[in-house]
C-alpha cells in the first residue's frame, strides 16, 4: 500500500460511487473468513493463497478480467464446485466460524444457508409457484399449503416481482421475460431463507432498465442478507458494492472499501484495470 | 454436369423413397383386402376353432396385451434406474465405458436367443413355468437396451444449468433427479419405451421358445397362466392347408397393428402433454 496521498487520476472520477458511508457503518461483523484458499481443477491451479473477510449484511463485489477465478472462488462459498469431478481445495473457509470443507459437515444445509443465483437465469421448466416452492418443499419447510403459499408470496415480494406475476402463478416460468425470470430466480434462492446470497454476474444478461431493477434489489436486500456479487462491470461494482475484491489470474490483489478503491487503489495493478489500461 | 448430378442424386432419392413406402403401402393394403372382410366383433371375442368361420382372436389378444402390459411393467423401472444410474451416479472409468460399449451390442442380438435365456433362466432355473410372467421377463430383457439407452440420451438433453439450479436450493442427487431432470427427460423416456415394446408386440420366437402354446383354449387369468399372443395365432392359421384361414390371418395382423397403432398414440399424447406443461 503506498503511503500519502494521491492525485485521482480523471478517468476514474467518472466512475459513479455512491456517497461514500461513514466508516461505521461498514463495521460489520465477519460472516465468510477465507484462510490460504487454493483451488485446483485437476491438477491446474485456479485460485492461489486466497486471504479475504466478508462482512455481514453488506455487499462485496468481486472483480477482475475473464478467467481471473472470481466465478471460482464464489462457487467455493457453497461447495457448487463439489459436483465438477477431479476438484481439490486446500485452506480453510469458515462461514460464522465454523470451517464448511471439514468432512462432516452437510452440503445441503450449507447450500440452505448459501443460496446463489446464477448468471443466465435457470428457472425450473415448471409454474412461477413451483419454481419458488421448490426449494421449500425438498428442505421440508412448511407444513400446509397455505404456509407454503404465503411463504412463496412473501419471496415475490422481496424480489420485487409480485405485482407482475401474482396473478399468473400458474403459468411457466419460461413466458416470462429475461429480467422477470432472473428476479424469479432471486425469489427462488431467497424462498429457504439463507443467509448469504451469492450472486454471480447476475444482471450481465439483462437490458439496463432490468439491471436497474436487480441492482436496486440488492441495495435492499442487504438489510436482511449477507451479499456476494461477482460482476465483470466496474461500474456496476461502484455503483452496488460496500466492499471490493480484485482478483487477477487466480490471485487477490487487492480488498478493500470500494470508494477507496474506485478513488485511490493501493496496487498499481489495480489501478491499471480500473481505469481500463489492462484486462 | 454438377447440376445434372444435383438433379439425379434428388431423383434418385425420391425414387428410393417411393420404392420404400409403395412396398409398405402395398403390404398394409394387401392386409387390408384380405382381411377386412373378417374384422368383426365376433372376431376379436371368439376363440380359435377348427372352423374358420368361427374363428377369434379372442385368447391371442388377451394374452399379448396382458404379456406387452407386463413387458413394460419390468422394463420401465428397470430401464429407467439403469440408465439414471450410469449416466448420473457412473463414473467415467473403464468399466463404464465398457459396460456402456456392450449395451449397444445387446440391442442388436437376434430375439431368439432372448428365448433360449428365458427358458433356461426364467422357465427353468426360477420356476416360473412356460407362464405370462416369464414371457413378459423375456420380452423385457429384449426391451431393456432399447430403453437404456433412449433413457440416457434423454437425460443428456436436460440442461445441467437445471441440475446445478436445483442443487443450489440444497437439494440431494436423488431430489434433483427425481423432481427436475426425470420429469425433463420424460417424453425421451417415453418414445424409447414404445420403440421397444412396439418391438416386442411382434415377436414370435422367443415366446415360442419359452412355451407360449399355438393353441390354447382359456384367456389368461393371472401372470402364471399358460398363453399365446397375436403373432403366434396368425403363425398358426398361415400354417393351415384351408384357404379361409387366410383370411383369418389377415384380419388378425390387422388387429395386431391396431394394438400397435393405439400404444403409440397413448405414448403420443402423454409426450405432448409433458412437453406442453414445461413450455411458454
Amino acid at each position: 500500500m503506498t503511503g500519502g496521498t494521491k492525485t485521482v487520476p480523471a478517468s476514474l472520477s467518472g466512475i459513479a460511487s455512491r456517497p461514500g458511508q461513514p466508516a461505521a457503518a461498514l463495521d460489520m461483523p465477519v460472516k465468510i473468513a477465507v484462510n490460504a484458499l487454493n483451488f485446483y481443477y485437476g491438477d491446474k491451479r485456479a485460485l492461489d493463497g486466497i486471504n479475504i473477510q466478508i462482512r455481514a449484511n453488506l455487499v462485496t463485489a468481486f472483480i477482475g478480467p475473464s478467467g481471473c477465478g472470481k466465478s471460482t472462488f464464489l462457487r467455493t462459498l457453497n461447495r457448487m464446485n463439489d459436483i465438477i469431478p477431479a476438484t481439490r481445495v486446500e485452506g480453510t473457509v469458515q462461514i460464522d466460524g465454523q470451517s464448511i470443507y471439514e468432512s462432516k459437515v452437510d452440503v445441503v444445509q450449507l447450500r440452505r444457508k448459501v443460496g446463489m443465483v446464477f448468471q443466465k437465469s435457470n428457472p425450473f421448466p415448471k409454474s412461477i409457484f413451483e419454481n419458488v416452492a421448490y426449494g421449500l418443499r425438498i428442505n421440508g419447510l412448511t407444513k400446509s399449503k397455505a404456509e407454503m403459499a404465503e411463504r412463496v408470496e412473501e419471496s415475490l415480494r422481496q424480489a420485487a416481482i409480485w405485482d407482475e406475476v401474482k396473478d399468473r402463478l400458474d403459468e411457466s416460468a419460461l413466458a416470462l421475460s429475461g429480467g422477470q425470470q432472473q428476479r424469479l430466480c432471486i425469489a427462488r434462492a431467497l424462498a429457504i431463507r439463507p443467509e448469504i446470497l451469492l450472486m454471480d454476474e447476475p444482471a450481465s444478461a439483462l437490458d439496463p432498465i432490468a439491471t436497474q431493477r436487480i441492482e436496486e434489489l440488492i441495495y435492499e436486500l442487504k438489510k436482511s442478507y449477507t451479499i456476494v456479487i461477482v460482476t465483470h462491470n466496474m461500474q456496476q461494482a461502484a455503483r452496488v458494492s460496500d466492499f471490493t475484491a480484485f482478483f487477477w489470474l487466480g490471485r487477490l490483489i487487492e480488498f478493500d472499501r470500494t470508494d477507496r478503491m474506485f478513488t485511490a487503489p493501493g496496487e498499481k495493478l489495480t489501478e491499471d484495470y480500473v481505469t481500463g489500461r489492462c484486462g | 454436369m454438377r447440376k445434372q448430378a444435383d438433379l439425379l442424386f434428388q431423383i434418385v432419392s425420391l425414387a428410393t423413397l417411393i420404392v420404400a413406402l409403395g412396398a409398405l403401402g402395398a403390404l398394409v393394403y394387401d392386409i387390408f383386402h384380405d382381411g377386412a372382410s373378417r374384422l368383426s366383433w365376433s372376431f376379436l371375442s371368439n376363440i380359435a376353432s377348427r372352423n374358420a368361420a368361427e374363428a377369434g382372436v379372442y385368447h391371442a389378444l388377451m394374452g399379448s396385451i396382458w404379456v406387452i402390459a407386463l413387458t413394460g411393467a419390468l422394463a420401465l423401472p428397470t430401464g429407467v434406474g439403469a440408465a439414471i444410474y450410469l449416466e448420473e451416479y457412473g463414473s467415467r472409468s473403464r468399466i463404464a465405458r465398457f459396460i456402456e460399449l456392450n449395451i449397444s451390442n445387446l440391442a442388436a442380438v437376434p430375439s431368439i436367443i432372448y428365448g433360449l435365456l428365458g427358458l433356461g433362466l426364467f422357465v427353468r432355473l426360477m420356476g416360473m413355468g412356460q407362464s405370462v410372467i416369464a414371457g413378459a421377463a423375456t420380452l423385457a430383457l429384449l426391451a431393456l437396451p432399447v430403453v437404456i439407452l433412449s433413457t440416457r440420451e434423454a437425460l443428456r438433453t436436460v440442461p445441467n444449468s437445471i441440475r446445478e439450479g436445483s442443487y443450489a436450493l440444497g437439494a440431494t442427487k436423488w431430489q434433483t433427479i427425481w423432481n427436475q431432470v426425470l420429469p425433463m427427460a420424460l417424453p425421451g423416456v417415453l418414445t424409447g419405451l414404445i420403440l421397444a415394446l412396439s418391438r416386442a408386440i411382434g415377436e414370435t420366437a422367443p415366446l415360442i421358445t419359452i412355451g407360449a402354446l399355438t393353441y390354447i383354449p382359456f384367456a389368461p387369468d393371472s401372470i402364471w397362466s399358460k398363453f399365446t399372443v397375436l403373432p403366434i395365432q396368425v403363425f398358426n392359421w398361415v400354417s393351415r392347408p384351408q384357404a379361409d384361414f387366410k383370411a383369418n390371418a389377415a384380419a388378425g395382423i390387422l388387429v395386431l397393428l391396431a394394438l400397435l397403432l393405439s400404444m403409440n398414440a397413448v405414448a403420443i399424447v402423454v409426450r405432448d402433454r409433458s412437453q406442453r406443461r414445461g413450455r411458454a
